[in-house]
């Protein structure tokens, strides 16, 4: 250990505020980033969920239109 | 002979081999970097001349020879892609490139934290300060293109060609302590030969580059898995792993 206290540490030989200037600003960019990747991914996976959920229901109306198109001239012929 | 290499060109493969990969990858960043960096604020002697301000050195140079390391990464994936049509190289690149900038920018940060006190300014158009602020330039032009096609092949040919034409500046900023005798010191770790350092101050840095170095990976691999879902989301493949996602997450909801 360098230093003899706490106090001494934080100091850094009076360099501290550079010193811990330095760690900070690395600290919270790198945190940001790391944040910023993790939420990008579940971003991206619920992104495509919600566009396949919206072709799904697209698709599922089509059907249902086509069905009922085709149920309807049996309805007329009776 | 590259043949065990044909499988990880399939995107499916490499996204759970980078998933399998990250685990790993994150509790080696997180030991090296807490030795390193305990080791290097706590443990590590002080610089005779410059003190106790030395120890941003633990987090500038690693940034600094990271940053141009991401680049030349970039680079090669580029040139992949360029030549061989090789799409996961694109996607590759547009993970790099974020990273490659925060890394920049912590060398310049750090660098200005550092010479205000022993050069008594925060900056000065000094040869090695000016390339450096040149490849932050480089870098956000890359993301600025990568994100400004919809289509991602477009956008990583565009990328690609600036990131090639932006190469010349790595020899720059790696020489130009010797080009031009301005302010920033000469190399101290990656002269050829012995480093020009005592041993006691050099083991917490490798540790420090080699913690830094295993983050890169680790950040690189999220933004990869990201852009290969972005790039391949009409493919069955990521059709079934969403929709298992959206089940897990319902079923823990419902928990």
């Amino acid at each position: 250990m360098q230093f003899d206290s706490f106090s001494a540490f934080l100091n850094m030989g009076g360099y501290g505020f550079y010193v811990w200037l330095s760690f900070g600003v690395s600290t919270a960019l790198l945190a940001g980033l790391i944040f910023s990747s993790i939420t990008n991914h579940t971003k991206v996976i619920k992104d495509i969920a919600t566009r396949q959920q919206r072709e799904d229901k697209l698709r599922q109306v089509r059907k249902d239109r086509k069905n009922s198109k085709n149920n309807e001239p049996k309805e007329e012929n009776q | 002979m590259w043949k065990w290499l044909h499988p990880y060109a399939n995107p499916e493969v490499s996204y759970h081999f980078t998933g399998k990969l990250l685990p790993w990858l994150s509790t080696l960043a997180t030991l090296f970097l807490s030795i390193g960096i305990i080791w290097a604020l706590a443990f590590a002697p002080a610089d005779y001349q410059q003190g106790d301000s030395f120890r941003i050195f633990y987090i500038h140079v690693p940034a600094a020879s990271l940053s141009m390391g991401i680049y030349l990464g970039m680079a090669i994936a580029a040139f992949t892609s360029m030549v061989w049509q090789f799409k996961l190289a694109d996607a590759s690149a547009a993970a790099m490139a974020p990273v490659g900038a925060v890394f920049t920018a912590i060398a310049l940060i750090t660098g200005a934290a550092w010479g205000k006190p022993m050069w008594g300014t925060w900056w000065i158009w000094d040869a090695r300060l000016t390339s450096e602020l040149i490849l932050l330039f480089l870098y956000l032009g890359v993301i600025a293109l990568h994100s400004a096609f919809e289509d991602k092949n477009l956008a990583g040919k565009a990328a690609g060609i600036l990131t090639l034409v932006g190469v010349i500046n790595l020899p720059i900023i790696k020489y130009s302590v010797e080009w031009w005798n301005t302010l920033h010191q000469g190399s101290t770790v990656s002269k050829l030969g012995k480093p020009s350092m005592s041993v006691d101050m050099l083991w917490p840095f490798l540790f420090c580059f080699l913690g830094f170095a295993l983050l890169v990976g680790v950040i690189i691999c999220i933004r990869f898995r990201s852009e290969i879902l972005t790039r391949n989301s009409i493919r069955p493949w990521v059709r079934t792993l969403v929709s298992a996602h959206l089940t897990q997450e319902k079923n823990n909801a419902v928990r």
